[in-house]
């Protein structure tokens, strides 16, 4: 069986898995990383949505013969490594607005939301009502508009 | 039915229990079915009024006693195994907040778990009907004020002193004296050596510091963490993926499996077993059983609606809608009929559960809200006394009603038996959509007969395919039958229709009867049950009415509604949500009341139906009108934690949004076409209002109503009713886009798509 390495969350890691394997069955099933979460696995959700090289990207889309040693594949559990801190800003915001109902969608909101703040910052711009139109992960709690105010909440503080 | 809100302090009855450490143990379902007085009113109240769906659970759940606990530990903190789910409510929240009110504990001291099944609480252990709140709230409030007067009792003993002078706050007892001491540092020395009945006072409402503020989820910080853990992220040694392969129709069966031997090679397979409705695969990853159930080649047997198509219920359902009456003459009359499609009650976690089934025994791992139906029913499919059937319930992604089944639970059970291995079942979200549960099409036939300005008749014929009750709420209220106050031998669905429709209007003479056909669809409640699609019908008509006797929509409702409770929203929502003012043409409001589960709801929407709105491109997704400003106004009786009935309230609106505009199962030769997100469409970012507010009224009751689903009917109803001022045109058929199939289907075969590969072609 093939051996995958990249670098998870800031350390390297070493793996073996069938090429065409969803990277997301990698974390979750092989590595044990259950942060992102399994959805539909179709590209559709987003609730497995990750961070490759700082970019979103959704895991189950992507077999880990893909990911190259270099890549850096950040899940939910590493995202306060990627500022230091016990918390990423984004989740404080999320704290703060109370946003989760169920949480199953929340990881991959999370994850979204601050590449989307830096997608739009990158153009020069702050995030507004149509970017925030564009992000696709379902919340079926529906807990749109909360999810909204703390984006533009964690915005403030990346 | 307002009562006032300074109910005193009160008396109730729990036990302190021998155990190591401090333990309370109350009775459960004390103070059920209060039922208020029905008010004079010209139409006589119907059922749901003076009886409802909760005052049915409550009194079904009376009997049952001594069976929740609260105990302290030496850290200091309080643990409470709560015997309902934790779907995404905030019940856990709730719960925490009554512990923390009544004990003087912080609420970061308390922790709140999920109770496996527990067959001695009979019926007591079903979170449906948004009864949780309503249930629990005063036996949780009274184990933990127990837990607190055996806390100050034993301080008072070993300082020698009389416990009124002692007080608590966080956790802390203190003597004017200057002692202190912690409840974790007493919670040995207060355990009791025998069980012994107690009696505790009760906070009035003016004392709450708890109970009645706002407070964030309890759960929140392992949501936003990653930490939650949801039943696919529990580690049960052994327990490797499994999923199924299933019928290209709605239960079919298997005949024969053609390569089973070809497919048992194939990359981490390691077992298959034919199972009732499907063929399943266990393999050390998902993704490699989503490539071995395709791999399968499956000869299928015929399931039980195969002929059935969407066309085909339909006319079933028009030829068995029953007759309205026929006025009699000088009087107008209204007829209207609307047609409401399938629709999924899918959750965004897929149905899974982990079984592990050994000779003589079995553990089950699942978010189950009837769990101990789920119990009973697996120990009779596997061959088991119910003892021997462990059910845990985990913490569930969402549920909408998916969770009051164990479908998922049970085929786990069924799989590890066949394998002889434990499993982690997932169903794919194609099956979610294809193979899960549904709220079924339904039509509701309105007639109202006016005379001048007055209405003399409402009635309202509503006919669904069959609505299955067979987790266990039907037996219930069955048990409690000749105790409920309606007339009659009704069936389980006509009680429960009864139970919780009634017309919140003076419309004279006023009906409103269900009719069901057999279909074996596979059925169950959805959010809320009947009502949404009843009040949006009700609604639509009541606008029609007002035009028809030459009223505003919203004076019309003042003077017709019964409730003052309703009233008083209405007249909120119509301030806040500045109803009548100067919008463009192609944008209008609306607005829809509701009550139910003892709560009253008004909801003012503005939507937009100009083409460059309903036209706006999204790649792989449904437009359409916009619902651009939302407004709920709830009178939820006693608001326990008024951010957490906020969030329900908002739910409620992006449901509604959804079910009046986008989301519907489409069935064609006895499936639904529906195999994603992006088919079956659930409200998303660029349809949900940018303007979204809910206002909690001050509390009107001192006990709280149901909450989870009370947000949903009005606001499909304002949604309907908006639609139809802004278009001029009544909608009949829901979703309102339904006609037309805005996705290209999954094919039937294999049963679950497989995972794209170019996921990295998309990255932002």
């Amino acid at each position: 069986m093939p051996t995958h390495t990249f670098q998870l969350n800031g350390k390297q890691v070493t793996v073996q898995a069938e090429d065409d394997v969803r990277l997301l069955w990698v974390l979750r099933d092989l590595l044990g990383v259950t942060g992102p979460k399994y959805g539909c696995a179709l590209g559709v959700c987003q609730a497995c949505t990750c961070h490759i090289n700082g970019r979103a990207f959704n895991p189950c889309s992507v077999p880990v013969g893909k990911i190259k040693p270099t890549d850096e594949i950040t899940t939910i559990e590493g995202l306060p490594g990627t500022v230091g801190r016990e918390l990423h800003p984004m989740q404080e915001a999320w704290l703060a607005h109370d946003v989760a109902q169920c949480g199953y969608c929340q990881p991959g909101q999370i994850m979204a939301a601050v590449a989307k703040v830096r997608q739009v910052r990158a153009t020069g711009r702050e995030i507004d009502d149509g970017d925030l139109d564009e992000i696709r992960n379902v919340c079926r709690c529906g807990t749109y508009s909360r999810i909204r105010a703390a984006i533009k909440d964690g915005a403030q503080h990346m | 039915m307002a009562e006032p809100n300074g109910v005193g302090r009160r008396r109730f009855l729990g036990y302190l229990v021998a155990a190591p450490t401090l333990a309370v143990v109350v009775g459960y379902g004390v103070d059920a079915a209060r039922r208020p007085e029905a008010e004079a009113a010209p139409s006589p109240p119907q059922p749901e009024e003076i009886f409802d769906l909760g005052d049915a659970q409550n009194l079904a759940a009376a009997p049952t006693s001594g069976l929740i606990s609260v105990q302290v530990h030496p850290d200091g903190t309080a643990s409470f195994a709560v015997p309902r789910a934790e779907v995404g409510q905030g019940m856990t929240t709730a719960v925490a907040m009554m512990v923390a009110e009544e004990m003087d504990l912080p609420l970061d001291k308390v922790r709140v778990t999920l109770a496996g099944a527990r067959p001695e609480l009979l019926m007591n252990q079903l979170t449906g009907g948004s009864n949780s709140m309503r249930s629990i709230y005063v036996p949780v409030r009274t184990a933990a004020a127990i837990a607190r007067q055996r806390l100050v009792a034993t301080a008072a003993r070993r300082w020698g002193v009389p416990a009124s002078e002692l007080t608590t706050k966080d956790g802390v007892i203190r003597h004017p004296g200057g002692r202190t001491a912690t409840y974790g540092s007493l919670a040995a020395a207060a355990a009791s050596p025998r069980t012994t009945r107690v009696e505790a006072e009760l906070k009035s409402p003016s004392e709450f510091t708890v109970l009645g503020t706002p407070r964030n989820r309890v759960d929140a910080y392992d949501i936003v963490t990653g930490r939650k853990v949801f039943a696919a992220d529990l580690r049960v040694p052994g327990a490797k993926p499994a999923m199924v392969r299933r019928p290209p129709t709605i239960n079919g069966s298997v005949v024969a499996v053609r390569n089973a031997d070809a497919v048992q090679q194939l990359p981490g397979v390691t077992d298959i077993a034919v199972i009732e409705h499907g063929v399943a695969v266990r393999a050390e990853t998902f993704g490699q059983c989503i490539d071995a159930i395709r791999a399968l080649d499956v000869e299928w047997g015929p399931g039980p609606v195969d002929r059935e198509s969407d066309a085909t219920v339909l006319a079933k359902l028009k030829k068995a809608t029953p007759p309205v009456l026929v006025p009699p003459l000088p009087a107008k009359t209204i007829d209207a009929e609307f047609t409401f499609a399938f629709a999924s009650n899918s959750p965004l976690e897929p149905d899974i559960a982990i079984a592990d089934v050994r000779a003589g025994r079995a553990e089950i791992w699942a978010s189950l809200k009837v769990p101990i139906v789920a119990q009973e029913d697996i120990a009779r499919r596997l061959g088991l006394p119910q003892d021997a059937v462990t059910v845990h319930v985990v913490e569930g992604g969402g549920s909408f009603g998916r969770h009051l089944f164990h479908d998922v639970a049970a085929e786990a059970a069924e799989v590890s038996q066949k394998m002889g291995k434990p499993v982690k079942l997932s169903w794919s979200r194609t099956d979610n959509f294809r193979q899960g549960r549904t709220h079924p099409m339904c039509v509701s036939r309105v007639r109202v007969a006016y005379l001048g300005g007055n209405v003399l008749s409402y009635e309202q014929r509503h006919t669904s395919v069959r609505t299955d009750f067979g987790h266990g709420l039907g037996e219930m209220l069955s048990a409690t039958a000749a105790r409920l106050p309606i007339a009659g031998n009704l069936s389980i669905a006509e009680s429960i229709f009864a139970l919780t429709q009634s017309s919140p209007y003076n419309f004279g003479v006023t009906t409103q009867l269900l009719n069901e056909i057999p279909l074996k669809f596979r059925t169950g409640s959805m959010r809320n049950i009947y009502s949404p699609n009843v009040v949006c019908a009700q609604e639509l008509v009541v606008d029609r009415l007002a035009a028809a006797i030459g009223k505003d929509p919203v004076a019309f409702r003042r003077k017709y509604l019964k409730d003052e409770r309703l009233r008083a929203v209405l007249d909120k929502a119509v301030a806040a949500g500045e109803w009548g003012r100067s919008l463009p043409k192609g944008v209008a409001q609306g607005i829809g009341v509701h009550a139910e589960y003892r709560g009253a709801v008004a909801a003012l929407v503005e939507i937009d139906c100009r083409p460059e709105t309903v036209n706006r491109p999204i790649e792989h997704g449904v437009t359409g009108p916009r619902v651009t400003r939302a407004l709920i106004v709830v009178d939820a009786g006693f608001a326990i934690n008024p951010r957490g009935l906020e969030a329900q309230m908002i739910g409620g609106m992006n449901d509604a949004i959804a079910l009046a505009l986008t989301s519907s199962l489409h069935i064609k030769d006895g499936l639904p076409l529906e195999g994603s997100w992006d088919d079956y469409f659930y409200t998303r970012q660029w349809n949900t209002p940018l303007d979204m507010r809910v206002i909690v009224m001050p509390n009107s009751r001192s006990t709280p109503s149901g909450a989870g689903e009370l947000g949903v009917a009005p606001s499909f109803a304002a949604v309907a009713c908006a639609y139809a001022r802004a278009t001029g045109t009544m909608p009949t058929r829901f979703p309102i886009n339904h006609g037309t199939l805005g996705f290209e289907p999954f094919p039937v075969e294999p049963s679950t798509p497989q995972s794209p590969t170019d996921g990295l072609d998309h990255t932002y």
